[in-house]
């Protein structure tokens, strides 16, 4: 399988995510150091020989004047801290939110069932192009994503290189992040959304300036008709089979939104929202029985002829 | 006016006939003894644990490695959904009522319930939706939305079936069943208590289960009606929470959260005061900073209603208002964190025994406060979004529930068994018992930290062997089998001590309170003696007097705030109209799944049910208290 992608709150590649780290270690340094210091407490009360004089009775004034005494020391110091933990907490949410915003790129994100849509606008006759499972963006240059669900309450979250943020239908929210370096980084579905909540991942490519503008060039052309004959044949197919119904090509008869934009299947690194190799064998597999490889998936099971079928395959494969 | 009503009103005292005498299935079936229920409770309560506990055991087996075919994700959306359903509503918190219910009342010095029979009624509709939940995941039509049953997920256009109705009747259920022994717990501290026991010396465990039993009374009726508009967007078709016809769907998660919030310290605040208890007596020192930790009890119960939108950081709310809810969550570590310097300073110089029940508390200390850190980390909105939803979530609310709850429970459990069944654990098996139990479960949760850090989300039933999340999850699999032999050997340690264990004394751990005044197991509440309580460690210091005065079939009734008697009542006779009721309530809450006339003809016989159960026969005077008080003077106090 492909090398995996960066996944991880703690490999940040993004402004973001960083800040959040730092916070964390914050956190967490102050929690080790209480844990530390409680255990050691109740370690050394535990040990202390006894004093039979307070045994099964209420203790002198003395007794209890220091006991209280410590209790209300240690009291104030744990107010004290979590009122600094909670400084820290919210001058780093204030610096995330201030985070320099200028010009960001600005890319609708829909979550369905159980799927990622991406949406660039452009400007032009198209005034968007469509993709799945792999989101590309521009490095250095932060991102404004808006976030909109479909049918269920999903959630974006990739965690190189930002918090996450609930994708709900008829609501918008918008999440902006950015990223340092270019890379892959995995994202993940992280709201509970049904039966194949753990099959709903996707792809952020991070790329500099020029290969992204070369990318979006790429996408906004319409793949050329097929030439060769099996080809022209799997187009056929497609049509045939009603797989327009659900999935657009640009350039074809197929206008189907209801699933991923095919335009450009060919060039994605993984099938099925990264449950397959995107390979000419999985696609046949996924083509003819999708249940089996994502129980749950609502596209139906296409078993064709076997000539029909590599038809098909080779079509779509060519749809780099 | 019916002569009969007239008759129990009346002046003239009423001639009681002769009980009938039942057969022994009656009397079981009818039992109106504190101690009967509440030892059902605890026994139904511990099978529902270990049923969670299969479940979970078969959820760490699919995710041991990447890709496993254990289960489908059909079936595992099933398991985790009735998982998280069963631990919350049908373990823990019944089985720290079912504590409540018997212990309650030996601690304030009660004869019984305040409302025994309407605690028989909360026994018979938690054990039916119970089975109820068994029989519908056996049958493929568990719940599979989440214990949370977020819409629109969980709304009729995408959970069709009867799934998402079998989780939301449960609550209707398990709720009923709380808000039941919740009335029946406050009353009974409030005015059953003996003479003497003024509520500053009420134990703390009383305190916590006072304090939870309120928080049960605020907290249920937000869960209740927002799983009532649910079932109306399921069954007739309502909008409360459909987008698309102007419905919200964030107000099923603010509603949930109100009660979803609470209910986390409604179950582990009845196990702080487990360990004050065992605190106090292994110590054997009184406890240092009784008020302080009651107030810390009260103020965890208030501050817990303030922060339910923690659970909310990532839907998008404005950040001023999150701020608001970091800072709230924050704050309510401050009356934890007091209750273990308490504890602390109470060990203090007191070198204590260190066994079997006091290893279970050691446990507690260390796990609960991680999981208090972690939830000082979850409060900020910046580290929350980052982790939410993630295996850091599950570790942490393990640390906390496992940490918080049960490890106090089987702490307990230990310490109370001699009371419960008058024969003495095995401290061997103990020790063993909770060393597997500690190890276990760290080993099983603490990974599930790192997990969730490194980008694995909550709810998944599989993963890629890409994600380099396999060694962990077999670590960690491997980890809760271990957690689940110390539970194994628990309850091996519980059956083979209730046939062969040594008899238990009254106090075998020279304990302080008053559960501990009488025999093990406890005699009848009509035999048990009216105590007058001289100090707040009643057998520790202070001369312990009786009251005389109050014949066997009565109740003494007590002033809230310093105990001084008040009058007497008659204790209810046990009849099976709580069971009826039950069963009537029962069969209407199942019809409403399939039809809405479930209500109105179900309404029907649970009122015909009512009307028999309350009315009024010679042989119970509902107001025969008022005459009493006037013909008689209080009651005599003769110390002993």
């Amino acid at each position: 399988m492909a090398p995996y992608a960066a996944h991880s709150a703690l490999e940040p590649a993004g402004n973001q995510a960083s800040q959040i780290l730092r916070l964390f270690y914050g956190y967490f340094d102050v929690s080790a150091l209480v844990f530390t210091l409680v255990i050691a407490a109740l370690g050394i009360a535990l040990g202390r020989k006894s004093d039979p004089k307070t045994e099964k009775k209420e203790p002198s004034r003395a007794q209890a004047r220091s006991k209280h005494r410590a209790i209300t020391w240690a009291t104030i110091a744990t107010v004290a801290t979590l009122i600094a933990l909670l400084v820290a907490s919210v001058a780093t949410g204030h610096t995330i939110a201030l985070l320099p915003a200028q010009s960001p790129v600005r890319i609708q994100v829909i979550a369905h069932k159980w799927w990622w849509e991406f949406r660039y606008p452009v400007s032009g006759p198209a005034t968007q192009f469509r993709t799945a499972y792999e989101l590309h963006i521009p490095v250095g240059r932060p991102i404004e994503l808006e976030l909109v669900a479909s049918d269920v309450i999903h959630s974006f979250w990739v965690p190189s290189l930002s918090g996450k943020r609930d994708a709900i239908p008829m609501k918008h929210n918008v999440l902006v992040l950015e990223a340092d370096r270019a890379g892959v980084y995995e994202g993940q579905c992280a709201e509970f959304c049904g039966t194949e909540h753990a099959q709903m991942r996707f792809l952020v490519l991070a790329e500099e300036a020029k290969q992204f503008e070369a990318w979006k060039d790429a996408e906004l052309q319409s793949p050329p008709p097929p030439a060769d004959p099996l080809r022209q044949r799997g187009l056929q197919v497609f049509m045939d089979s009603r797989c327009e119904n659900c999935h657009s090509i640009s350039g074809t008869d197929a206008f189907g939104t209801v699933g991923p934009d095919l335009t450009h299947v060919a060039s994605r690194k993984r099938l099925a929202m990264g449950t397959l190799e995107n390979d000419p064998a999985h696609l046949t597999r996924w083509i003819n029985d999708p249940q089996a490889e994502k129980p749950g998936v609502p596209m139906p099971g296409t078993p064709l002829p076997a000539e029909d079928q590599r038809a098909l395959v080779a079509y779509l494969g060519g749809l780099q | 006016m019916n002569p009969a009503l007239e008759s129990t009103i009346g002046n003239a005292p009423v001639t009681r006939s002769e009980p009938r005498r039942h057969s022994a299935v009656y009397d079981w079936l009818a039992s109106t003894e504190h101690t009967a229920i509440g030892r059902r409770f605890i026994a139904t309560a511990l099978g529902f644990f270990v049923l969670g506990g299969i479940l979970a055991l078969i959820m760490r087996l699919q995710l041991a490695r990447p890709l496993l075919h254990v289960v489908g994700p059909d079936r595992y959306n099933q398991i985790f959904t009735t998982h998280g359903s069963t631990m919350m509503f049908l373990f823990a918190v019944p089985v720290m009522q079912g504590l409540g219910l018997y212990f309650v009342p030996l601690m304030v010095g009660a004869r019984n319930l305040a409302f025994p029979r309407l605690a028989n009624f909360a026994f018979w509709i938690y054990l039916f939706g119970g089975i109820f939940l068994y029989i519908a995941l056996l049958s493929n039509t568990g719940p599979d939305a989440g214990w949370f049953a977020y819409v629109p997920l969980s709304g009729p256009e995408h959970s069709p079936g009867k799934r998402v109705d079998v989780w939301a009747q449960l609550i209707t259920f398990t709720e009923l069943s709380a808000l039941s022994v919740a009335v029946n717990l406050i009353v009974t501290t409030f005015k059953h208590k003996a003479p003497g026991m003024s509520l500053d010396r009420l134990p703390i465990f009383v305190w916590g289960s006072l304090v939870t039993s309120f928080m049960v009374l605020f907290a249920m009726p937000a869960v209740i009606i927002a799983s009532t508009c649910l079932a109306l967007d399921r069954l007739v078709g309502t909008h409360f929470f459909n987008p698309a016809e102007g419905g919200d769907p964030l107000l099923w998660q603010h509603m949930f959260w109100f009660f979803g919030h609470p209910e986390v310290y409604i179950i582990f605040l009845p196990g702080l005061g487990m360990v004050s208890e065992i605190v106090v007596s292994t110590s054997k020192r009184t406890l240092v900073g009784y008020v302080p930790v009651v107030l810390a009890n009260v103020a965890t119960a208030v501050l817990a209603f303030g922060l339910w939108v923690h659970h909310m950081f990532a839907t998008g709310l404005p950040q001023l208002g999150a701020s608001f809810f970091t800072g709230a969550s924050i704050l309510i570590a401050i009356p934890t964190g007091v209750q273990f310097f308490c504890w602390i300073a109470t060990i203090w110089g007191s070198k204590p025994k260190i066994d079997a029940q006091f290893s279970f508390i050691l446990a507690f200390f260390a796990t609960f406060l991680i999981g208090g850190l972690t939830g000082v980390m979850l409060a900020a909105v910046p580290i929350n979004i980052q982790v939410h939803d993630t295996f850091f979530v599950v570790a942490h609310l393990h640390y906390v529930l496992i940490g918080g709850a049960v490890f106090p429970l089987l702490g307990g459990l230990t310490h109370w068994f001699p009371k419960l069944t008058g024969r003495m654990l095995s401290e061997r098996l103990g020790f063993l018992s909770s060393g597997f139990v500690f190890f276990g479960f760290n080993l099983a949760f603490f990974p599930q930290h790192l997990l969730g850090l490194r980008g694995m989300p909550r709810r998944i039933y599989t993963y890629l062997p890409e994600t380099e999340w396999g060694f962990w999850n077999l670590i960690s699999t491997i980890g809760a089998f271990l957690l689940a032999l110390g539970v194994l050997i628990f309850l091996i340690n519980a059956a083979r001590s209730l046939h062969k264990g040594p008899a238990a004394p009254a106090n075998p751990w020279g304990a302080e309170s008053l559960e501990w005044a009488v025999s093990s197991p406890p005699p009848p509440s009509a035999e048990r003696k009216i105590l007058l309580v001289p100090s707040r460690y009643p057998l520790w210091f202070g001369q312990l007097g009786r009251v005389v005065g109050v014949a066997r079939d009565e109740q003494l009734v007590t002033r809230v705030v310093d105990a001084e008697p008040d009058h007497v009542v008659k204790a209810p006779i046990p009849n099976l109209m709580p069971l009826v009721t039950a069963l009537a309530t029962a069969c209407l809450i199942v019809a409403c799944i399939f039809t809405p006339w479930g209500l109105p003809v179900g309404a029907v016989f649970v009122s015909a049910a009512l009307f028999v159960w309350f009315w009024p026969t010679d042989r119970e005077p509902a107001l025969d208290t008022e005459r009493r008080f006037r013909d008689e003077s209080e009651p005599k106090r003769v110390a002993t």
